[in-house]
């Protein structure tokens, strides 16, 4: 059997239909789980600027201590699962619930600063794109081991901000292409 | 920052992660694909950045366990009734780059009904919806890394990205695997189909033996007597450059 893995592909326009019509979970920490509740609004746009209204953001975060939940525990009732999906809605957004991550062991001893992996979706998108999301004014960012590989006029692109309006929200652009472009990283 | 990175000796084990093996040239789609319309404002310009594996890519969630319905993984006895068109067995196996099972993993699957029409809000194809079909399924993998559905052939189904053009049936599949890295989504094809040649969602994937590892094989051994034809889909996701040192 040839073991080269298999091939991706889009998944399409009504990726609703199997994945978040049933199983959308925006909500990635339960009432149970310590540290600092956040909501996270992500926007995706596409290369003219336009909202894409047919994407699906996909989350894996580390609980308040920089612990990723562990294959074997009780995932669907667990206070912390790390993992959220949710479709974009017309205007391209969609708002998780969950806490703060802690810093993550990264590699040579070091520690990664707050981040949450993300993935994204959709029509046009033919094998998943990977970024991260950082927190704007978080100290520890400076010390990030991968933070350090992107060319410091891009490193913005990775950063949530804090919406002025409503205090423990975040806003997180994904620029699919063109002016201001996220950072897509090679996993 | 980066000589940590590359660093092959660490001072605290508990900290070294087993990377997974990077796809080779070909065997997966660009981003960008003119002939595919929507890449042309939605892939990436810029090159990606290179990620060294750490803990937070080669961890990974454990979803979809706890609500499986035995009528999930068999898509023609959602409803009422029965759905119209050709019933079939899709049977396969899943596996990681070194040949082992994936056991007990998530796999979701939708698609169009026969007629090629998706029971969605958004499918404005003028082809009649099946009451009895919703073209939903999911199953987990057994402990050996097999997975089985019971559905009806989808049709083929006309798009609007070029002049006169047909999507070749498929199947949406939809994996996790163990990890961050090995989360895969992708399309299952029928054999024979004349519309691949025409496909740019297919042709995005520019090695042809990597392309033909979406066509599903008919396979007599899947096959019921006197009730369903049988296809075989195995699924390889990828695995660890090398085995993690066991403590």
């Amino acid at each position: 059997m040839d073991l080269t893995p298999t091939p991706s592909q889009t998944v399409g326009p009504y990726l609703h239909l199997g994945l978040t019509d049933a199983r959308s979970i925006s909500r990635i920490a339960g009432d149970a789980a310590t540290g600092q509740r956040i909501w996270l609004t992500f926007r995706a746009l596409d290369g003219d600027g336009a909202p894409v209204p047919d994407a699906m953001i996909e989350l894996w975060q580390a609980d308040s201590e920089g612990n990723y939940a562990r294959p074997g525990g009780d995932d669907d009732a667990a206070a912390f699962r790390g993992f959220g999906r949710m479709a974009t809605a017309e205007d391209g957004s969609c708002t998780f619930e969950t806490i703060r991550p802690g810093g993550v062991a990264g590699p040579g001893g070091t520690v990664q600063a707050p981040h949450i992996n993300v993935s994204i979706l959709g029509r046009g998108i033919l094998k998943r794109l990977s970024t991260r999301l950082y927190f704007a004014g978080e100290p520890a960012n400076h010390a990030d081991p991968i933070l350090a590989l992107v060319p410091e006029d891009r490193c913005s692109t990775l950063l949530a901000h804090p919406d002025p309006a409503r205090a423990n929200n975040w806003v997180f652009d994904v620029r699919l292409r063109g002016k201001g472009e996220t950072v897509f990283f090679d996993v | 920052m980066s000589s940590s990175l590359t660093q092959k000796k660490d001072d605290d084990p508990t900290r070294s992660v087993a990377p997974f093996r990077r796809h080779e040239l070909g065997t997966q789609p660009d981003y960008f694909y003119p002939a595919y319309r929507a890449t042309k404002l939605r892939a990436p310009s810029q090159p990606l950045i290179f990620l060294p594996h750490t803990l937070s890519e080669v961890t990974g969630p454990v979803f979809g366990h706890s609500d499986i319905r035995s009528h999930d993984q068999d898509l023609t006895v959602q409803h009422a009734g029965e759905p119209l068109g050709e019933r079939i067995v899709v049977r396969g196996r899943v596996v990681d780059g070194d040949g082992h099972a994936v056991p007990n993993s998530l796999i979701e699957i939708w698609q169009a009904n026969a007629a090629g029409r998706y029971a969605h809000t958004k499918d404005d194809h003028p082809a009649p919806l099946d009451p009895n079909f919703s073209g939903t399924g999911r199953t987990l993998t057994d402990k050996d890394g097999f997975y089985s559905f019971v559905t009806i052939k989808p049709g083929a189904y006309p798009w609007r990205n070029h002049d006169n053009a047909w999507r070749p049936a498929h199947i949406h599949f939809s994996l996790f695997g163990p990890a961050f890295v090995t989360r895969l989504i992708t399309q299952m094809y029928f054999p024979g189909d004349p519309l691949f040649a025409y496909d740019p969602i297919l042709q995005s994937i520019p090695d042809e033996r990597a392309r033909q590892r979406l066509v599903s094989k008919f396979d007599l051994e899947t096959t019921k007597a006197e009730w369903a034809l049988g296809y075989r889909f195995d699924i390889v996701l990828r695995g660890r450059e090398s085995t993690p040192f066991e403590k």
